[in-house]
């Protein structure tokens, strides 16, 4: 038998109809996962057609993107934004009319669509994992083939449990080594990004792999598999392992019993293959990394903390040129300047890149025993009701708000800016986010993607610090 | 169970606006203020919100589709990896509210190009050549016309050159035609039931 890659074998398991040259391949769906914003017209467009959705038992839906994430008051959440009332309303009422279950925001399971998954137990190896949302790539963490979808095909998925697709190809990102202090999952997939290009992975599904991808735990391999869209990818994913087995054992939607001696058989046969062949393989030195933040507005635009803004002057053509320059225009930067030292108004913990236990015990620790600086608000939003539980368990909410900073409820919040969370025009933040594009978190205002440790180590200097120098 | 009907794509001749910026990302076409609507119409008002007005409400009058010339235009003409970033089908969604119909560049975001040719909104990617050929054009006759001709796969830039490019033959089919790919999924239902009735579900979420 030819060698197949992980994806090849998630591929050969979900075909209903295989391609040809004239259709593409009808790909079964495991787990549909719906939100607020990208679902109501596809809802429409099913009551328009007479059509029912097929699998409400593989569906699962909750409210993240425009959700206030200001404290409860009795327990409740006030929606203020009437449009975002609106929205989060009709998504009950589609919930309720299809027969779909809800995360509502009074449920303690409520969170961001790519947190909840995994922590519920849901998300497993193998599967194939579709929501209006280009970050389910998340989920590929666990070794599922998980991307992102439009609302028409959310539609299509809601209808049909499959979705037509032709199969993309395969890239190999292999890290090996160890990191240094201070160097963190976030750093890596910045420097991937960095290195493929906005749109480099475009067409492709990156299986990231290697020592240091080993090394990760869950939470860190989903902060990777989660910015792949930012280099163009469809996917990104890595094989399930021990650490994948035991993250995923116990948890409420996770097989048990015989069925879970029955899952792990198949998911450890997912791993591709020694000799699989990619169409594309790129190599990192995990060693050689530095903690990394971008200074552009596409995640690509990123350097090593001490590193310098480059100068557009040596693009390699004029279109980069063109938009190195538009984007240091709009970040207020000078080509060659160092960004250590540079003053901001905002830092953001949180989003489905960032806003895991893990990554708030990593804030946390920087954080405990210093104050944010003068002048600076900074915002730490768990990404699910559960974390925020955990988190409060543990005295992490403490930490924050003794030391200044915001603690609030769950939700996408400051990364897309939607909920009312968001900078004012020319504000600069460093954000744990996904994105820098301009204005995405707030009109006018400027992002420093960063890691956890690089966002506490910036608030509490007042400015871009390097968490491996703060006195 | 009723067929939509999407507008159907056959030829189009069109004059373009040009915005030539690369990397053009979903945030800027429709930032995600605009996301909280719960239909589809109506976001062509907000297509390129924060570039083509400024702070105080008023038109940026540099912004190409704010010049004289975008006026009925239903080409855009985009630098290469437009589209790129956030799922949100907004973005087609307001180009075809504003008047568009095709989007020119060198190459497309992955999920929007899917969510362009499911809405009637046909991207066509030529060769790096041939793009900055009809840049050139444009740059010297603003006004001139393309045609768009997705039977034979083709654009005739204004200087009279044909170029072709690709087209999933299955989105072409459905633009030619006028429909979605939802009828044809319904359709396969089974397919689907036998795909179900071998494979047992992984999850329950119930």
């Amino acid at each position: 038998m030819t060698p197949r890659t992980i994806v090849d074998k998630i591929w050969d398991d979900h075909l209903v109809c295989p391609e040809s040259e004239s259709t593409p391949a009808v790909l079964y769906v495991d787990l549909h996962l719906v939100h607020e914003v990208t679902s109501p017209q596809a809802f429409a467009e099913l009551r328009n057609r007479g059509a029912k959705v097929r699998r409400p038992d593989l569906t699962l839906a909750t409210m993240d993107h425009s959700t206030p994430t200001t404290p409860r008051s009795a327990g409740r959440l006030r929606v203020l934004d009437p449009q975002a009332s609106t929205q989060l309303k009709q998504l009950e009422t589609n919930c309720e009319e299809f027969g779909i279950k809800l995360f509502g925001l009074d449920d303690s399971r409520q969170g961001i669509v790519h947190v909840i998954g995994p922590e519920q137990g849901l998300t497993q190896p193998g599967m194939t994992i579709v929501c209006g949302d280009s970050h389910t790539s998340t989920h590929g963490a666990f070794g599922a083939l998980a991307f992102g979808i439009g609302t028409s095909e959310v539609s299509y998925v809601l209808a049909s449990q499959t979705l037509l697709q032709r199969k993309p190809r395969n890239m190999e990102v292999r890290i090996d080594g160890v990191l240094s202090r201070g160097v963190t999952a976030k750093d890596i997939i910045l420097a991937i990004i960095a290195r493929v290009g906005i749109g480099g992975a475009t067409g492709k599904v990156l299986e990231y792999s290697g020592s240091a991808i080993r090394a990760l735990g869950m939470e860190e391999r989903m902060t990777i598999c989660n910015m792949s869209i930012e280099a163009g990818a469809r996917a990104g994913l890595i094989a399930p392992d021990e650490t994948t087995f035991e993250y995923i054992a116990g948890r409420p939607f996770a097989p048990s019993g015989a069925n879970w001696d029955a899952a792990v058989t198949h998911w450890n046969q997912l791993a591709s293959d020694d000799d699989a062949s990619y169409d594309l393989s790129v190599q990192l030195d995990a060693a050689a990394l530095a903690p990394m933040i971008t200074f552009g507005t596409n995640p690509s635009m990123a350097i090593p903390i001490d590193g310098h803004v480059p100068d557009p002057t040596a693009a390699g053509s004029g279109a980069e040129r063109a938009d190195l320059d538009k984007a240091l225009r709009y970040m207020a930067l000078e080509p060659g300047q160092s960004l250590l030292g540079r003053a901001v108004d905002v830092v953001f913990v949180g989003s489905c890149t960032n806003s895991r236990i893990s990554d708030l015990r990593q804030a946390a620790a920087v954080m405990r025993g210093r104050h944010v600086a003068p002048g600076v608000r900074m915002l730490v939003v768990p990404g699910s009701r559960n974390v925020k539980s955990e988190a409060e368990a543990e005295g992490l909410d403490r930490v924050f708000l003794e030391a200044g900073a915001e603690w609030r409820e769950a939700g996408c919040s400051m990364c897309i800016a939607m909920n009312g969370d968001q900078l004012e025009p020319g504000q600069s933040a460093v954000s744990t986010s996904n994105r820098n594009f301009e204005g995405r978190q707030g009109k006018g205002g400027r992002t420093f993607l960063a890691s956890p440790l690089t966002a506490a180590a910036t608030a509490v200097t007042g400015a871009i610090a390097d968490v491996r120098t703060l006195s | 169970m009723k067929e939509k009907t999407i507008e159907p794509f056959i030829t189009l001749t069109s004059s373009c606006v040009v915005l030539p910026a690369e990397n053009v990302d979903t945030d800027q076409i429709i930032p995600a203020r605009f996301l909280k609507t719960i239909e589809r119409r109506g976001l062509g008002a907000h297509l390129f919100a924060d570039w083509r007005v400024d702070e105080h409400g008023q038109p940026r009058t540099e912004f190409p589709l704010n010049s004289p010339a975008a006026v009925g235009a239903a080409i855009l003409v985009a630098g290469h990896n437009f589209g790129c970033g956030s799922s949100r089908e907004h973005a087609p969604w307001a180009l075809l509210d504003f008047g568009f119909r095709a989007v020119i560049s060198t190459g497309f975001a992955d999920i929007f190009r899917n969510n362009a040719l499911k809405t009637g909104l046909l991207p066509v990617a030529l060769s790096k050549p041939a793009h900055a050929s009809l840049l050139n054009q444009l740059a010297v006759s603003p006004r001139s016309s393309v045609t768009i001709d997705l039977e034979t796969q083709r654009a005739t830039l204004p200087d009279g050159t044909s170029h072709a490019f690709a087209v999933d033959p299955f989105a072409r089919h459905c633009l030619l035609n006028g429909v979605d790919e939802l009828g044809f999924l319904i359709g396969q239902d089974a397919a689907i039931a036998a795909y179900e009735s071998t494979h047992s579900s992984r999850v329950c979420t119930r």
